[in-house]
């Protein structure tokens, strides 16, 4: 059995710590927003989950390209660890943004350019998965998987445009005044400043170490299978 | 300023626009081939049209019967209908079309053949676009004719001609991935959806604008989209065509 490296069970603890630290900044540190009052706390969370989502997303290009002109079933791995990351924080992120939109807004969701093209990402994302299901062949899997993170990449910035599009020419004013979380509606303090970029920071952290780890979890079962073929041979 | 051609530069510019040319109308050759193929095919068993067609119809109908379309209601949502019923209507020709070439094997044939792939790539989306636009120039004199509107104006045919091109450019890649994989008859629209969800909206929004006689500078700037779309994806196509059909 082959051992964790050490720098990757420090960063472990530090996730661990990091995670912890947020959660005490976003809930006791951060003055209690005079509106929305305490639901806004989870604010700090939700960017940093949404943040987390789109970083796993835009990380995954490059395994994709990579893989595309090399082949080498290494990079499938990092691809698949991206967006395996990628799939649960946006999920998250979707669902941490109902509960505060559910008070805010008074209502679970609004077929709103983030929200709608969030969503749309996610069910690309799902779709990923259940293309990958499809295929047996590890080598056709890995390639059908890499051309379609590269369409989903593309189309997922020009969704998110004509969408923006159809509000603007529909309500001009409700985009700014509705969306204070995303468009800074509220004026952020300076204790709230310092547990919001404290979030962001340690959820980068935490994309850092489950991408890691989750690489590593891609290696073991690939030399599992291996040996599983040796036993049978 | 002059350019002196020399007679040796004349001779060579000659030479390489005929090897040039020569390469170009080949590739258009293969492209015309694989075209003629599929409509001759088309043409003797006519299962495609012929469920395209049907489909499209049936869905019109239910939304007859959805949506309530009274007067007032349709003014508002034929693009909407029309644009539902020409994506799904899309995704059986492009599963069908597709999963013909990989039973018989003709995929594996058409790859043996000594031409570039993205020529079976162009091909198949010109086929696609082909049989998508029969059944969109069939259904909308009957949508016409059923709820009394003139939906044959230029325009709106120009943004249907649009749309079309951006979904088949797209849909063409990624059923191609799909026949291939164990879930294919469900998996198309899945992997189809989020991806022409900006032709989808942006075609809606330019039919709407015609159908409503809004103002050209409220138009144009979804025409923009679709044909921006439109280069984008082919282009993208073109380069990824090459690694789904690799065996």
């Amino acid at each position: 059995m082959e051992q964790k490296p050490v720098a990757l069970k420090a960063l472990d603890a530090l996730s661990v710590i990091l995670l912890g630290i947020t959660v005490y900044l976003a809930l006791v540190f951060a003055p209690t927003e005079a509106v929305m009052g305490d639901v806004q706390r989870v604010f700090y969370i939700h960017v940093a989950t949404a943040w987390v989502g789109m970083l796993g997303f835009i990380a995954a290009i490059i395994p994709a390209v990579v893989y595309l002109r090399t082949q080498n079933l290494k990079w499938d791995r990092v691809e698949v660890a991206a967006i395996e990351i990628s799939v649960v924080f946006f999920f998250l992120a979707i669902v941490l943004g109902s509960i505060w939109a559910r008070p805010a807004w008074n209502t679970w969701w609004k077929w709103e350019p983030r929200l709608t093209t969030a969503a749309i990402t996610e069910l690309l994302y799902i779709a990923y998965f259940m293309l990958r299901q499809g295929i047996d062949d590890p080598d056709r899997r890995a390639r059908f998987g890499a051309v379609y993170t590269l369409v989903a990449a593309v189309s997922v910035p020009i969704t998110f445009m004509s969408i923006r599009w159809i509000d603007r020419t529909l309500h001009p004013v409700v985009i700014g005044g509705s969306n204070p979380g995303a468009e800074g509606g509220f004026a952020m303090t300076a204790d709230m400043r310092i547990a919001f970029f404290f979030a962001l920071f340690s959820f980068t952290v935490i994309f850092v170490d489950l991408f890691w780890n989750r690489i590593r979890l891609g290696e073991l079962q690939e030399k599992v299978e291996q040996l599983k073929l040796k036993v049978t041979m | 300023m002059t350019v002196k051609i020399t007679e040796k530069n004349r001779v060579e510019t000659v030479q390489l626009s005929k090897v040039g040319g020569r390469n170009y109308s080949n590739f258009l050759r293969a492209v015309g081939a694989v075209v003629w193929k599929d409509l001759q095919a088309e043409f003797r068993s006519r299962e495609l049209f012929t469920a395209m067609l049907v489909f499209s119809l049936l869905i019109i109908l239910i939304f007859n019967f959805a949506l309530d379309l009274d007067i007032q209601t349709r003014r508002s949502v034929t693009a909407g209908v029309l644009w539902s019923t020409f994506t799904f209507a899309g995704t059986i020709g492009l599963n069908r079309s597709m999963a013909i070439e990989k039973d018989r094997g003709c995929l594996d044939g058409l790859l043996l053949a000594p031409v570039d792939r993205s020529a079976i790539y162009f091909g198949k989306v010109l086929s696609n676009l082909a049989f998508m636009l029969i059944v969109e120039v069939i259904v909308l004199p009957i949508y016409s004719i059923l709820y009394n509107t003139n939906l044959l104006q230029p325009g709106l045919l120009g943004v249907i001609l649009l749309g079309s091109i951006g979904y088949v450019a797209v849909g063409t890649l990624l059923s191609t991935m799909s026949v291939q994989t164990r879930t294919r008859d469900i998996l198309l629209p899945i992997l189809l959806f989020p991806v022409v969800i900006p032709v989808v909206i942006a075609a809606v929004q330019a039919s709407n604008g015609i159908l409503t006689g809004a103002e050209a500078s409220e138009i144009r700037p979804w025409i923009n989209l679709l044909v921006a779309y439109n280069v984008i994806f082919l282009a993208v196509a073109f380069m990824l065509f090459d690694y789904v059909v690799e065996e």
